[in-house]
């Protein structure tokens, strides 16, 4: 692969978060590095307590690294102030919260605008773009809705949407399907197949495997700090998808 | 195989050729295509067990069919068969054995054992999250679901298996 794909997006090295209170030090991030090339698609996986949100809350300026360095598109970020990152995440990081934090007294419809216009679209675009996001999600009749009349699998399809609005060239999700049902995770899926088709880089925490496994890479994170990082599919080593074998499961008995 | 063509003769006579191509139409893709040579040699074996019989149908352009029907032993098998529970999911796991014997015997890394299990687990999800896309009745898609729902197990176990062992 020649192009956008070879080029990194995103670098961490050595990052390291350690919370503090009544004295006591948790470490939640032990020293991982990552890198992600623009167009990518990776997964974090891992046990709960594992550091995964922690890791994706640095990575979008949410949280301050106690140590490491993080590189986007070859720029130094890991210093900025939380203004710079709220610049950063309304152009070009988009961030899907586990809690959605949707603004409780916007429509749906206006929530889903509100962060095309502040990444730089004009009114048309934003109606435009809010269509097409909603409408693929199934979403389009809760478009004049307040966020506190869905349901918690509704909230989380916006908050991807709004955080879709801008096509930012990095998506940060933490469990972006945690509150969906079957069909409803597979029309997240759809949307974020069709974002990295074109082009988008993604990077998701969850702990559904069927998540993960759309993904063009799984890092499995483990007390903090990475135990693996597995390409999966045609680009990477794990072998061709399509060539497994089923599983066992598969064979009916009798 | 057995229990399946006894359920398919349970609706009406069927000759070979005919089991197999509804067992590839009930459950899709999902399902590897039963061997026709598998299918005959099963036909020969209920026949013998006296679940079956068979007769030979004369065709005018064609070779004669051998046409199967259920006899009353083997419509009580097919009851007994569907109002039995069925065995859950194995218990004893190869790869649990190789994870827990593997330290004694000093072969290997536990973590990369594990490693390495997760990313054939995944992968595996993979190729079956690709053949769920392309299901389009509920038969074979509840199929591929039950599989993927039983490997998302498989990797939830091993993330346990990492917690306590590694």
């Amino acid at each position: 692969m020649i192009g956008a794909g070879d080029r990194l997006l995103l670098r961490a090295a050595g990052l390291t978060k350690t919370f503090s209170g009544d004295g006591v030090r948790v470490p939640a991030v032990r020293g991982v590095d990552l890198s992600l090339r623009h167009g990518e698609f990776a997964a974090i996986t891992g046990p709960s307590g594992s550091g995964k949100s922690t890791l994706l809350h640095l990575l979008g300026g949410l949280e301050r690294p106690t140590g490491g360095e993080i590189w986007l598109d070859g720029a130094r970020v890991d210093q900025l102030s939380q203004a710079r990152w709220a610049v950063l995440r309304r152009r070009r990081i988009g961030f899907v919260f586990q809690f959605f934090n949707l603004v409780s007294n916007m429509t749906v419809a206006d929530n889903v605008e509100l962060a095309a216009l502040m990444g730089g679209s004009n009114r048309k675009q934003a109606a435009d773009r809010r269509r097409e996001l909603l409408g693929e999600l199934g979403l389009a009749a809760k478009a004049d809705t307040a966020p506190a009349r869905l349901s918690g699998g509704e909230q989380q399809r916006v908050a991807l949407a709004r955080a879709m609005a801008n096509r930012p060239a990095l998506l940060l999700a933490d469990e972006p399907t945690g509150n969906l049902d079957s069909a409803a995770t597979f029309s997240v899926l759809r949307l974020l197949a069709r974002a990295h088709a074109d082009g988008q880089a993604i990077l998701l925490v969850t702990h559904d495997s069927r998540v993960a496994s759309a993904a063009d890479r799984v890092i499995s994170l483990f007390d903090g700090m990475v135990a693996d990082d597995a390409p999966l599919g045609a680009a990477g080593g794990a072998a061709q998808a399509s060539e497994m074998p089923l599983p066992r499961v598969l064979r009916l008995r009798g | 195989m057995k229990m399946p063509l006894l359920a398919l003769l349970a609706k009406e006579p069927a000759h070979g050729y005919e089991l197999k191509s509804q067992l590839e139409q009930i459950f899709g893709e999902a399902y590897p295509a039963p061997n026709i040579g598998q299918i005959y040699v099963t036909l020969q074996r209920l026949e013998r067990d006296g679940l079956v019989r068979s007769q030979d149908v004369v065709q005018a352009t064609r070779p004669n069919k051998r046409v199967y029907e259920l006899t009353d032993v083997g419509r009580e098998a097919v009851v007994e068969w569907v109002d039995k529970a069925s065995d859950g999911p194995r218990v004893r796991d190869e790869f649990f054995m190789k994870l827990a014997l593997s330290q004694l015997a000093g072969t290997s890394d536990q973590l990369g054992l594990i490693n390495r299990q997760r990313r054939h687990y995944l992968a595996q999800m993979r190729s079956l999250s690709e053949l769920a896309a392309s299901a389009d009745r509920s038969v074979p898609r509840l199929l591929i679901e039950g599989a993927m729902l039983h490997l998302q197990a498989d990797l939830d176990w091993l993330q346990r298996c990492q917690e306590e062992l590694v």
